[in-house]
Order: structure tokens, then C-alpha cells, then sequence
């Protein structure tokens, strides 16, 4: 069987030489003597030759001659001619007479015979080169073929020179081929032993060989100074070629440990030249012996892997840690020496080999990207997201739900009208956002334990989906207040426990409030009025109105509407509504403001009357001059859309700075940039940003320019001028004229995927071929109906089947099968149309 | 107002008078009532024939045994009536909460009567329009430009009255039983007519034809009093726990698989039911045989003249003779009252018991016919659920969608949400939808992109068989890039001679997710939408051409896809990086941190934080957040600025170096499917 498969290969062999030798027939190399008088009369002595003898007619051995020529070029590099001698017909001598001697090859060194070999010994260019080196390198190659004949070799050369002992499955192989032209030049330096046994090559290594494939190893017998102390072995671990021999033995003939005493960088030696790493070991003259010892050990075991260098430090200024002791050259340009603290021999053997295992993947399959990428992304399936983290970290603990009524499909409506405000938290359990604002959430319930008049409760939206899309809540977390039962408003404010139950208070009083007598109107403006919210500190508005101003009035109204819940708004129509809006010097219609906090009341004219500009004016109005920019009120003023002037302060600002600020706050026209602060003990995070713009946290307190919205610099006014309005607008004046030069600019990347995703794509193309990028490329296969012919085909209707044919084959499973027992009966009866309806 | 309408709808053609309707629908079962429930809520003019007096008249008669096999499930544990519906086979599709079966039964597997009773009261509760004891006898095409695809069906009934209208909807079913002729089938029993007491099979040894569910379920029926039971088809059985298509043995019927297996005389055989014969003797016993030896036979001669096989082969398997032959081979379509113009044609190979029908359920031979129901199982035989109530529930919405989309202008529902919910928008129905679940790999949610990926539009459920004309269908842009969410079972898991209970059947790793067995979530990611002749060149066994890129959810053994780091940070991640965008939620803190320091801002920020609805956070969450490292704590900074600068190139770099430790799965428990 495998003689079978072997000369199957080797005319497959044959075949493709012979398609690649046809143009190179009668080359250069061969020469063409006219009859055997001429070539053996030109014969040098000392000189090797390969003569074949053909007829002027030969049909026969034309296969073999290809093969001939096509060596010749090789065996002329091992100065060996392949001479091609026509017989002439009437020739009857040694050579050229017998029939038997034509199908020969004939080997002379001189005009001496050194050995004939039968054509059929040479089939390949591998075969014909291993066979004549063979033949010729006698002496310096010693074939073997028991245990003993190689025990015998390597005793005579102990303590004289190195055995090198390769085993190949057959001869004439590649395999061969490569030892014998190793041999043709390392064979003056060492001693090679060939075999063909098996049983050899199982005496000689460790564990299971596999027969099949050559094997060589270095013996290292020169050493060796005992007769009874064996020859250490060095195997060669990759497949055998010359190229692999050439590289083996090498590396065997470098000294087993290089002294070095210069500078690591610039070390070179045969290994890192071979693509092998070079292993140092730090020395220190007080430990030199124990050190070269180990050197040794060490070099032994990555012998043929890595070189290794043993390294005095005394000798060398080295600007490393004083406790390294190993250190690592790899052969790639331009990569550092790495120094290491390793305590074992076996931690340095491991590196190597990792190294080369890496490498090998590399080499082989390219896998080495794959491995790479999934050492870089291993941080993939770590959660970034710092809300989802925050929520996993939290879930174990319990929540204080008691106050907050879980509703379901089947209570919410009547649970809606029990109270007069449900406020109603539509949530998935989940989800991350979701239970971060039911967090705060059972907080606001804390907050607003004993309000009467609000009931808060919850939608788990996974246990109801019904119920929430009915609810027409789209996405979560949402929150909706729902008067009575009836309308609702959506919370659409910050997820903060202030903000909420801030939100929750004012919704519980009508926007706007209707004032009806000028008491009243005045409680409002103190936050007397009404007294539900009187421990609250709001800005209150109030409109007032005379009773011509409907239009007005109306469109506050509507904006009231629009603003519940984030606005305290009254709202004053009596008939005295003009000495009111007298007492603050304007008329009405006219928006009356108290500020939280301040006593003063400013009187603002209503002269725009649509609802979306009052909502703006209104909103507008509610900003400060001089605001603390706090985490949840920026948003406000980012939307404004203008540059910060904004001081950085270690806590509350001074009187002198805050008078500054608003001076120029004040007298400058607004709408050019807002004047903020920023108190870093409420706002800690202000540090941050500080340390974005500057490496370290600037002398406090900063002022900055920041350009938020248009090119992103970031100005810092000079630290040694004191904050005055004057001081700032000729520095803002420098700024504008483009004399003073940013601090620094706001990023401008984009916010890119923080990591790669799992490439399924990619890992699925490997094991499902026909995924391929181009579908045009893997176009269906041709569908064969299974079977078709023998079953009687050309029955298109069986032909549109090829589903049904090959379910049918599918079935032809063993078992007690009708067929089985009696397949032939069956099949003979297989014609006509089949049923299909099973 | 019923009466005004027919009146209005009466029309006269060549001297025929037509009940016209907008919308036709032929047969009041499960997939016509529920067609009409869609058609009625949309306000559309319909009207449904049934040849019956009652609404799903086959289940009057089949099961014969009345056990329906379609589960019945009371309990899940969860009060999510969506997911409930996942394994509630038997309800159809209404807003009416009493019409779900549960309430109508309590056994697992129901009673056929009950389903009977079911119907009647879904088409009585929701008032559908539902035109009893008539027959539709012949149905054939009126050329006419006007008409909404070019033609109006006409119908007429057994009373040669006529109806006219301008889409047809068949949901007739499949319901002509399946019959094989072979010398000798007259001596075979159907499945319609056997008797159903086991008494009358006491003592008797029985042969089967067929091995489908029915076949099993007679044979279920008798197991106990017969001498032995015989079951021949030509193919293998088909287990639906290995082939994971409920179509096939359930494990309910099987119980004559457990006999064989051990031994106790009943037995399964493979062979052609063509190559058969049936020959009675004298004793009225019926002996198998085989066509060939008939036919080189003088057939007029007795019995004693015929060959049987065991005179030849004396171990032949069915050497034995058989008191009774049962034939069970199922049913077909009824083909015979569509006239010729209509071109309604038998598939091709195992589906020829259904019409040829497009992937959108249109007739392949005629526009505006839809078929509905059992009859449109030829989309997924053998593959998914749409042949059953469970399945063409969804594929009849489906189809209704279509039609709203075609004649009225109303587009396939949508819903359009900030990019910020991509990632839960997918999670939610991947947990929940039972469109999905049932109908894996034939329905699709489909998430079409708006321009700069700053919104999305949410489609459900729409049949990926006809995503190349998405846009036509569903009268919706995919301008700019489109994800599709299918549920698959892993690729090679499934099948008639597959073993489904191998050791580490199960991936528990989220990266090793595209390996997954069970059913699971996949997501495709199209940056354009693929062609018609893309959908055709895809790899054999796909449902879709290959993607741009593709997204496993690893299969979980409670099906519930919400573990936060295993399902929907790999999800995230995926999404993440087909938009080139960063989805990760900030609280308010980090925004405010980035407003000050980029110029842009990731779109958690951008749509909430910018917009005055930021996440404060609580005090504990925050301080969760530290601990992982995932947020900065500035409020113990001294201000002597000590630290090095290792921080001021951003925070975003600071947030991916300050990853805490991870916390490790406990592998043992991700992967305890198979213990």
C-alpha cells in the first residue's frame, strides 16, 4: 500500500519535473559525448562523473533521463559531471552492448568504477543527489543498522570529535538528500552515522518518535573525557533540511558560553545572527564561579534555542537595577535588552521558549495577532461603564422601598386616584440608569415622607410592558406625575434627589398660582405664600395683569403650564394689580422677581406675549448674573452658548471678588460671555478640570477665559494681578486682540469605542468557509441530485427534488431497515414517482 | 351598521351580483380570526368565509385523540405578559386579556375542545366579522386597472353566491389528508376515520403508515391492548427535541419509541411506502409485500400464488401478518378551487403540501394573495414555528403590517429613540419579545439608523425574507445603516441524528458566544441594505447575507439576556463599535468634567446631561464607581497639587487606566447547564 502511495507521489513527482524541466532539456550542465571511446578517453583522474549509455533510439528510459539532466546542475556544484554517452549502434562494449547496462547509471571517479546504480534507484532529484553523495562520502558517512554498530562509533570518537547521527525513513528521500549534502561539508568535521531503522531511532530518543519522519541528532562526544560517560545529545528540532542542518550544527560549533565584556548592545553573535535570542547572566566577581556554573547549566538546556553570555558586571558599567542578574537580547532591530530579577534557571529557560513558542505560532499559522489582540483586549470583558459598575457594586444592598408603591397592570389606575399627585417611576430592574434613579428616588421618598398629598410609587416595566407602553413610556428611567389620575406631566429634570423632590413640591401648587388680594400677592413675593413650599427656598415670579391684558395673561398661563414643577410662578389680576406693579416702578402686564435668598424684588415690563417667549424670557430671567456653577446647574448656562469667565475658588469666594465680578458683570454687555465661580469644596471635581488645563492645581484662586463653545482655549489670567473689573477687561481686551497665549485647549477627539468588540465574524469564517467576504466567489453548488441516474433519472420530476433525494439518503441509516433486508428486491423497483408526504 | 355595509359593498358585474369587501378572508381558524382581528382593529373592510357553522372546524375533528400538543404554559414566574406569550402556544394576538388560553384551560397540554370553544369565543368577544356555513367553492381573478393589484378576486361559494374583493387572504389551512396508493391501500384505514377505543384494537396487531405526531398519537392510543404496533415511512424518525422544529415527534407521543427500544415487540421500520403492496388472505389477515412481486404476478390469482417476501427472505421484517393497516401521512392543501389564472402551485420537493409563496406570504403566482396560517409553513418548514398558532400569530401581523403599508399608506409601526437607548432597546425585546422567540430566524426587529447615528428608528418583527425591500415594505428609510435581531439556534446543533445532550453542549463565555447551541440573540450589522441578489448568493443555512458585522448574545439557560458584564457589555461593545461611538452611561459629574475639558461630548452626556437630565447618582453609587475606578474622587485633593501630571490628558484615558479589579465569573455556575 504505501510502495503503491510512494510511487504514486513519485510520479506525481516525476510529472511536475518533467513540466518544469521540458524548456530546461539539454542545458548547459549536461554534456553530450558522441560515443564511450571518446568519454572514457577524456576522463581526468580525480575527477567524478555520472555517466549514463543510451542508444540513438531509446524509448524506454526517457522518464529517467529528465530526471538526470535535471540533476545535473545540482551534482555539478558537488563537482560531479552527468555525461550523457550515445552508443553507437554497431557498439558492442562493456556499456553499450548489454541491454542490461543501459538501464544503469555509472558512477567514476577517474576512469575507476565506483558504483553502478539501476535507474529506478534514481527516480527523483532528491534520490539521484542523496544516492551519488551516498556513494561518494563512503568513509565520511557510516551507515548503521543496529544499536550496537552506533555504541561502537561513538566510543571510538569520545574525546575526539562530535557524531552526528541522523535517521531518515528511506533513502533517496529529501530528508536524505539534505543529510548527505551536509555531510559533503561538515563531514571532515564531524563523524555522520545514517540509518534507515526504526528500531534505531526508538533506542536513541525519548518518547514516541514518529518513524515517518527523519530525525537528527548532535552528539557531543568530543568532550567527553570518560569512556563510560555517554556523549550528550542535541536533537534537531525542526524538520530536516540543509538549511536546518547547516543552521544546527552551527550553533552546536559555537562555544557553549560566550564571555562578554563590553557593552550588551552591541554584542552580536552566531545565535542572534541564526534569529535566536542571547541569554546574559550578570556576574559579579564574587560569585563568578557559581555564576559560570550556572551559565553552563542554563546553556545546555537552550542549546539550539537561545546563546548564552555570561556578563561581568564589574567589568561593565551597567545602568540597571543592581538586582538584575538575567538579561535578554533578542535579534530584532532596534528591540531593548531586557533586564530581569529571575531566582530560577528553570524562570530564564521558560522566557526563551515562550519567546520562540510565540514566534513559532507566528511563523506557522499567524495566529500570533489573535494572540496578541486577545492579550490587548482582555480588559473587553471588564465593565468601563462607570454607572453599570456603580449599580453592580451596589445590588446586594437594600434598598428603603417601603415608601414607594409597587404598581401592576392590575392596581395602577386605582392606586392613581387615591392620592392627589402619584408621581410614578417607569423602570426596568434591569437596567443600570434605571436603578441608579430608583436609588435617588428612595431617597425623595426619605425627603418627602409625611407630604401629604403625593404618592410615589413604581413601574418595574419588564414585569408590565404593557402597562408602560400604554403609559407611552418609551425608554427608561421616565417619571410622571399624574394629577388625580388624569393628565400627567413627564419629570424631564436632572436624576437628583433635590431636583426631584423640588419638582415634586412645586408640581403640587397650580402654575401659576392665582393671587386674589395684594396680601396675598405680598406673602407670595416673601415665600410666605403658599405655605406648602414656605420652608423652600424658590425664586418666585409673579405676573400681574390688568384686566385689558387677557392676551398676556393667557400666554402666561400657558407658559405656567409648560414650566410646573421647575418654576414657583403667581400670577395677580385684580383690579388693583396696577398699584402693585406701581409699588416696583413698572406696569403691567409686568413679571414681579424675588429672588431666593435676596430681599430685593425686580420689576421686568412683559413685552414679548407668545408663550415660547415668555417660557425663554422667564427662563432666562431665572439664571443669575454671577452664578456658582454647580454639576447640575451648567447645562443651563452652557446653553447660552457663550464663553466662562469663570473663577476657580478653594471655597466661597471673597467679598472683594464677588463685588469685581459683578461689577462686571453687571456693566458689561451680557450677552458676550457668563461670569461664574466655581467653589471647589462643592464642586470637587473642579480639580479636575484645573489639572486637565494644567499639569498641577494652579495657586487658588484662578480665573479663567474658557472658550467652550468655539475653538476651545483656555486663557488663565495673570496670577500676580489682583481680580479687579479694570484688571480683567484690559486682560479680556489682550485676549480678544490675540496678544495673550492659551494655557491650554479643549480636546477635540471624538468619543470613539473604548474597546474593540468580540470579531465574530472573524472567528467564524475559519470554520464556515462559505461566509466569505465575496459572496460572489462561492456561488451555490451545483446541485447534483443524489443519486438520480442510478434511480432511473432524466425523470425531471425527481429531478426537482434534490431536497427530498437528499433527505432520503439521509434515512438509508442502519437498523431494521425494509430495503436492508431486501435491498436488491427494492431497488430494482425504484422507478416512477415517489411518494413524499412522511 | 354590519347591513349598511354589505349594502354598500353590492356590485354588479356581468350580470352577477358581488358582495364586494376590501378584504377577503378564507377560513375562520386560528390564522382567519386572527387576520380579521387585525383588519378590524385597523378599521378595515373585511370579511371572513368559513364552510363550517363554528370557527376552527378542524380542530372539531384533530386531533382525533383531542390531546392538543401545543403547551399550555400557566406559570413562569414572571408577570411579563410578552415573554408569558413565549410559551403560551395555543392564545392568538389580542388586547383583550381574557382571551388568553390560560384562562380557557388548565392541562399542559389542552384539550382539541377546548381550542374549539377558544375560538368561537375570540371571534364572538371581538365581534369579527365572520360569515358562517359558506363554502368557497371556486376562486378566480377580474382583470381590472382600478383594482388595488391590478385584478379583483372573485369568490363563490355553494350557493354559487359571488363576493368580490381586492385582497385575498387564505388561512384555509391544510386539511385534504395525504393518501398513498399501492396495490392493496384499500385495505388501509385513515387516520380521519379509526376508530379511537382501544377496544376495538384489543388482541390485534397493528401496522402504521406515517410517523408524524399523528401516527405516534394512534399508536400512543392503542399501545396497551394490541398484540404489537408496526411503524413504516420512509424516513428516519424525527425527534423535535433533536431537531428543535415542533413539528416533529414530541415527547408526549412517543411513548412506542420507548417499547421498541426495550424490546417490547412494537417496532419501527424505514422502507418506501410506494414500494409496498398489501395482499389480505383467506383469514382477512393482511400480509406485506412487496409492488415488484405483483407486478410479474397474474393479480386476479389468489393469494396463495403471490410471493411474499419471506418466501425468499425468511427473516423478513414484517413477515408477520396484521389485523389492521393505519394509514397517518398527514394533510395537504387545498389546491382544487383556485382556478388556473391564479396560478397557485404545489412546492417543490417536501413542501409540495403547501402553495409556492413568497417570503412576504404573497402568492408566487398572484399579487394581492396572501396565504396565511398552516398553508404558509413552506417559509420555514421544518425550521421554525410558523405552521402553528404560536408562530403564524406573528407571521398574520406581519402580513396585516404589509398590507397597511401597501393599500393604506400606513407605515410598519416604528418607534424612535436617542442612539443612548440602542443598547437597551435590543435587550429589552431580545428578553421579551415572543415574536422573536417563536419565529426565530424567520422574524426580524430591525433597527434602522438615522443619519450621524444620533437616533434610530425600532421596527418589530419584520420577515427577513424580504429585508431586500425593506424601504417598499415597510414604507421606512435605511439610509443609513441598519441592525437586524434574530434569534438562532447554533448552526450545526440541530437535527433528526443530532445528540443534544453532549458534555459542554452549552458556551458560557461571552467571547466564545458564536458558538452557542440553544436558542440566543443574533444581531447583523448592514452598513447599506442588502440587495435581492445578495439575499439570494447567501451561505446555504444562513437567514441572512453575510454582515458587516455580527453580534452573538451567548445562550443563557433562563433565556434572560440582562446579566450585566455576560450579555450587554459584549452588546455594547459590538454597537459601540459599528457606529464608531462611545455608549457608555457618565454620571453627571463625568459630564461635567468633560463639558469643561472636549470640545465634544459622548452622547450619554450630549442627550441627557446637555439636556438638563443628567444622573446625579447617589452618594453609594458614586462612591461604587471610585472604588472601580471608574470615577475620579476629588474631594480629598489637598490643593498643594502634589500629584504628577499623570492625569491632565484626559479624563477618558484616566477612565480606562483606573479599570478596578475584575470580578471573575464563577465559571462552574456560568457553565452548570450540563450538571
Amino acid at each position: 500500500m504505501s510502495a503503491q502511495k510512494g510511487g504514486w507521489v513519485s510520479s506525481l513527482v516525476f510529472l511536475l519535473f518533467c513540466a518544469s524541466s521540458i524548456p530546461k532539456c539539454g542545458s548547459a550542465s549536461l554534456q553530450q559525448e558522441p560515443s564511450p571511446q571518446h568519454y572514457f578517453s577524456g576522463l581526468e583522474a580525480g575527477k567524478t562523473s555520472l555517466a549514463f549509455f543510451t542508444p540513438s533510439v531509446s524509448p524506454g528510459a526517457q522518464p529517467f533521463l529528465e530526471q538526470i539532466e535535471s540533476s545535473a546542475e545540482v551534482l555539478k556544484d558537488y563537482g560531479i559531471s552527468v555525461v550523457k554517452v550515445n552508443c553507437p549502434k554497431e557498439d558492442v562494449s562493456r556499456y553499450c552492448g548489454k541491454e542490461n547496462a543501459l538501464r544503469k547509471a555509472f558512477l567514476f571517479r577517474g576512469n575507476r568504477l565506483i558504483r553502478e546504480f539501476p535507474t529506478d534507484a534514481l527516480f527523483d532529484v532528491n534520490s539521484i543527489v542523496a544516492n551519488i553523495l551516498f556513494a561518494l562520502l563512503f568513509n565520511e558517512v557510516k551507515y548503521v543498522e543496529t544499536l550496537a554498530d552506533l555504541e561502537n562509533i561513538e566510543n571510538v570518537l569520545k574525546g575526539k570529535s562530535n557524531m552526528v547521527f541522523a535517521y531518515v525513513p528511506a533513502t533517496g528521500t529529501a530528508e536524505h538528500r539534505a543529510v548527505m549534502e551536509a555531510a559533503f561539508v561538515y563531514g571532515t568535521i564531524h563523524q555522520f552515522v545514517l540509518t534507515t531503522e526504526a528500531a534505531l531511532l526508538k533506542a536513541t530518543s525519548h518518547d514516541d518518535p514518529d518513524v515517518s519522519s527523519a530525525w537528527l541528532l548532535f552528539c557531543h562526544c568530543q568532550q567527553v573525557t570518560e569512556p563510560a560517560q555517554p556523549c550528550r545529545r542535541t536533537a534537531l528540532a525542526q524538520p530536516l533540511t540543509l538549511l536546518s542542518i547547516h543552521r544546527h550544527l552551527k550553533l552546536m560549533g559555537a562555544p557553549l558560553v560566550t564571555e562578554v565584556a563590553e557593552d550588551p548592545e552591541k554584542i552580536s553573535t552566531v545565535h542572534l545572527q541564526l534569529g535566536l535570542p542571547l541569554v546574559f547572566i550578570l556576574s559579579q566577581k564574587e560569585t563568578y564561579e557559581a555564576d559560570r556554573r550556572t551559565a553552563e547549566f542554563v546553556a545546555w538546556q537552550l542549546l539550539g534555542k537561545a546563546g548564552v553570555a555570561l556578563l561581568s558586571r564589574d567589568l561593565v558599567e551597567l545602568n540597571v537595577l543592581h538586582r538584575s542578574n538575567v538579561a535578554l537580547k533578542t535579534p530584532e532591530e532596534g528591540m531593548p535588552i531586557q533586564y530581569l530579577v529571575l531566582e530560577d534557571t528553570d524562570e530564564v529557560i521558560t522566557l526563551v521558549e515562550d519567546k520562540n513558542k510565540v514566534k513559532q505560532i507566528q511563523e506557522d499559522e499567524q495566529e500570533e495577532e489573535e494572540d496578541e489582540d486577545e492579550k490587548e483586549n482582555n480588559n473587553q470583558d471588564i465593565q468601563d461603564d462607570q454607572v453599570v459598575e456603580a449599580v453592580s457594586r451596589d445590588k446586594k444592598r437594600e434598598l428603603p422601598l417601603e415608601q414607594i408603591l409597587v404598581l401592576t397592570e392590575e392596581n395602577f389606575h386605582s392606586s392613581l386616584s387615591e392620592a392627589a399627585r402619584t408621581v410614578v417611576l417607569f423602570y426596568a430592574s434591569w437596567e443600570a440608569v434605571s436603578l441608579a434613579v430608583l436609588r435617588s428616588y428612595s431617597e425623595v421618598a426619605a425627603h418627602l415622607k409625611g407630604t401629604l398629598g403625593v404618592l410615589l410609587s413604581r413601574v418595574n416595566c419588564w414585569d408590565w410592558p404593557g402597562l408602560c407602553s400604554q403609559e407611552n413610556v418609551t425608554q427608561f428611567p421616565t417619571i410622571k406625575i399624574y394629577k388625580e389620575g388624569q393628565q400627567s406631566v413627564t419629570y424631564d429634570g436632572m436624576w437628583g434627589t433635590e431636583e426631584l423632590s423640588s419638582f415634586i413640591l412645586l408640581s403640587q401648587v397650580p402654575c401659576p398660582l392665582k393671587l386674589t388680594t395684594m396680601d396675598e400677592a405680598e406673602g407670595y413675593l416673601r415665600g410666605e405664600i403658599p405655605s406648602e413650599l414656605s420652608s423652600h427656598h424658590h425664586t418666585s415670579l409673579l405676573g400681574v395683569f390688568s384686566t385689558d391684558t387677557s392676551k398676556a395673561r393667557e400666554a402666561f398661563e400657558e407658559a405656567g403650564n409648560i414650566l410646573s414643577g421647575h418654576v414657583r410662578m403667581g400670577m395677580y389680576f385684580e383690579d388693583d394689580a396696577l398699584a402693585l406693579s406701581r409699588k416696583y416702578s413698572v406696569s403691567p402686564p409686568a413679571l414681579l422677581l424675588a429672588r431666593s435668598g435676596g430681599r430685593s424684588v425686580e420689576g421686568i415690563a412683559l413685552s414679548k406675549h407668545s408663550v415660547q417667549d415668555m417660557v425663554q424670557m422667564i427662563r432666562y430671567e431665572l439664571l443669575d448674573i454671577f452664578p456658582e456653577i454647580t454639576v447640575s446647574n451648567l447645562p443651563q448656562y452652557l446653553q447660552l452658548g457663550k464663553p466662562f469667565l469663570i473663577l476657580f475658588s478653594a471655597g466661597n469666594i471673597s467679598q472683594m471678588e464677588r463685588k469685581e465680578m459683578l461689577k462686571l458683570a453687571k456693566g458689561r454687555p451680557q450677552q458676550a460671555f457668563v461670569a461664574c465661580w466655581l467653589n471647589l469644596k462643592k464642586t470637587p471635581v473642579g480639580h479636575g478640570i484645573l489639572r486637565t488645563y494644567f499639569s498641577t492645581t494652579p495657586p487658588l484662586p484662578v480665573l479663567l477665559w474658557v472658550n467652550l463653545h468655539a475653538g476651545g482655549q483656555v486663557f488663565k489670567f495673570p496670577s500676580e494681578q489682583s481680580i479687579t473689573e479694570m484688571n480683567i477687561l484690559s486682560w479680556l481686551e489682550k485676549l480678544q486682540a490675540g496678544l495673550e497665549i492659551p494655557s491650554s485647549t479643549l480636546s477635540e477627539e471624538d468619543w470613539k469605542p473604548p474597546l474593540p468588540a468580540y470579531d465574530f465574524l472573524q472567528m467564524m469564517e475559519p470554520s464556515v468557509p462559505e461566509l466569505s467576504p465575496q459572496p460572489g466567489k462561492t456561488p451555490d453548488p451545483p446541485k447534483i441530485p443524489g443519486g438520480d441516474t442510478a434511480r432511473g433519472g432524466g425523470d425531471t420530476a425527481s429531478r426537482e427534488e434534490p431536497s427530498q433525494e437528499s433527505t432520503a439518503e439521509e434515512f438509508g441509516s442502519p437498523g431494521r431497515d425494509l430495503r436492508g433486508t431486501a435491498p436488491r428486491l427494492a431497488a430494482r423497483d425504484k422507478q416512477g414517482k415517489r411518494h413524499s408526504e412522511l | 351598521l354590519g347591513l349598511a355595509l354589505y349594502a354598500g359593498g353590492l356590485c354588479t358585474v356581468s350580470g352577477a351580483t358581488f358582495l364586494y369587501h376590501d378584504y377577503c378572508v378564507i377560513g375562520a381558524g386560528p390564522a382567519g380570526l386572527q387576520a380579521a382581528y387585525f383588519l378590524q382593529q385597523a378599521g378595515r373592510d373585511y370579511i371572513v368565509f368559513e364552510r363550517s357553522h363554528a370557527p376552527g372546524s378542524f380542530f372539531a375533528l384533530y386531533p382525533r385523540h383531542r390531546k392538543l400538543i401545543s403547551i399550555n404554559k400557566q406559570y413562569t414566574g414572571k408577570s411579563n405578559s410578552e415573554f408569558n406569550l413565549r410559551h403560551d402556544w395555543n392564545s392568538l394576538l389580542s388586547h383583550d386579556r381574557r382571551l388568553l388560553f390560560r384562562h380557557y384551560s388548565r392541562d399542559f397540554f389542552p384539550n382539541a375542545d377546548t381550542m374549539v370553544r377558544y375560538l368561537e369565543d375570540f371571534a364572538s368577544l371581538l365581534k369579527l366579522r365572520v360569515q358562517y356555513n359558506t363554502a368557497i367553492i371556486h376562486v378566480t381573478l377580474e382583470k381590472n386597472e382600478q383594482a388595488w393589484n391590478g385584478h379583483y378576486f372573485l369568490l363563490t361559494d355553494q350557493d354559487r353566491k359571488n363576493y368580490k374583493c381586492s385582497s385575498l387572504l387564505v388561512a384555509a389551512g391544510t386539511w385534504v389528508p395525504n393518501v398513498v396508493n399501492f396495490p392493496g391501500s384499500e385495505y388501509v384505514e385513515g387516520y380521519e376515520t379509526v376508530s379511537i377505543n382501544p377496544d376495538d384494537f384489543v388482541g390485534q396487531t397493528i401496522l402504521i403508515l406515517g410517523r408524524g405526531n399523528s401516527a405516534f398519537e394512534t399508536a400512543e392510543n392503542i399501545l396497551g391492548v394490541t398484540n404489537f404496533i408496526h411503524m413504516v415511512s420512509r424516513s428516519r424518525v424525527r425527534l423535535s427535541w433533536a431537531t428543535h422544529y415542533v413539528g416533529d415527534l414530541r415527547a408526549i407521543n412517543n411513548g412506542l419509541l420507548d417499547t421498541y427500544q426495550l424490546k417490547s415487540l412494537d417496532g419501527l421500520l424505514e422502507g418506501d411506502l410506494e414500494d409496498l403492496a398489501i395482499v389480505k388472505d383467506k383469514m382477512g389477515k393482511l400480509h406485506i409485500t412487496l409492488r415488484f412481486y405483483l407486478e410479474n404476478r397474474n393479480i386476479s390469482a389468489g393469494i396463495d400464488s403471490i410471493t411474499l417476501p419471506q418466501d425468499e427472505l425468511d427473516n423478513f421484517a414484517t413477515r408477520a401478518p396484521y389485523d389492521r393497516v393505519i394509514r397517518c401521512l398527514g394533510w395537504k392543501f387545498d389546491f382544487s378551487i383556485y382556478n388556473r389564472s391564479l396560478r397557485m402551485m404545489p412546492g417543490k420537493g417536501n413542501i409540495k403540501k403547501y402553495p409556492q409563496i413568497k417570503p412576504s406570504y404573497e402568492s408566487r403566482g398572484t399579487q394581492g394573495l396572501f396565504v396565511l396560517g398552516t398553508a404558509s409553513h413552506s417559509v420555514d418548514f421544518r425550521k421554525s414555528a410558523g405552521g402553528f398558532i404560536h408562530g403564524f400569530r406573528y407571521t398574520t401581523r406581519a402580513v396585516h403590517r404589509l398590507l397597511e403599508n401597501r393599500h393604506h399608506g400606513v407605515p410598519w409601526p416604528s418607534t424612535v429613540y436617542p442612539i443612548t437607548q440602542l443598547t437597551n432597546s435590543i435587550i429589552k425585546r431580545v428578553n421579551e419579545a415572543s415574536g422573536l422567540y417563536q419565529m426565530f430566524s424567520v422574524l426580524a426587529d430591525i433597527i434602522l439608523l438615522r443619519e450621524n447615528a444620533t437616533a434610530f428608528e425600532y421596527l418589530e418583527e419584520y420577515p427577513i425574507g424580504v429585508l431586500a425591500e425593506l424601504e417598499r415594505q415597510t414604507g421606512r428609510k435605511a439610509g443609513s445603516g441598519l441592525f437586524v435581531i434574530i434569534m438562532e439556534y447554533g448552526k450545526n446543533f440541530s437535527g433528526a441524528d443530532k445528540d443534544v445532550f453532549y458534555y459542554n453542549r452549552a458556551v458560557g463565555e461571552a467571547q466564545h458566544a458564536w458558538q452557542s447551541n440553544f436558542l440566543h440573540p443574533v444581531i447583523y450589522y448592514y452598513k447599506r441594505l442588502p440587495t435581492e441578489h445578495e439575499m439570494r448568493l447567501r451561505p446555504p443555512d444562513w437567514p441572512l447575507p453575510r454582515p458587516d458585522a455580527i453580534h452573538h448574545i451567548v445562550e443563557d439557560f433562563l433565556t434572560d439576556w440582562t446579566a450585566p458584564n455576560a450579555h450587554i457589555l459584549p452588546l455594547r461593545r459590538f454597537l459601540e463599535n459599528c457606529l464608531s461611538t462611545d455608549l457608555r452611561n457618565f454620571f453627571a459629574e463625568s459630564c461635567f468634567l468633560f463639558a469643561f475639558t472636549h470640545q465634544k461630548l459622548p452622547p450619554s452626556c450630549q442627550q441627557g446631561y446637555m439636556r438638563m437630565q443628567g444622573l446625579l447618582g447617589s452618594q453609594e453609587l458614586l462612591h461604587h464607581a471610585v472604588q472601580a475606578g471608574l470615577l475620579q474622587d476629588y474631594s480629598h485633593t489637598d490643593f498643594s497639587g502634589d500629584r504628577p501630571s499623570e492625569s491632565h490628558d484626559g479624563s477618558q484615558e484616566q477612565l480606562m487606566r483606573d479599570h478596578g479589579i475584575p470580578v471573575h465569573p464563577l465559571q462552574h455556575l456560568v457553565n452548570a447547564k450540563d450538571e
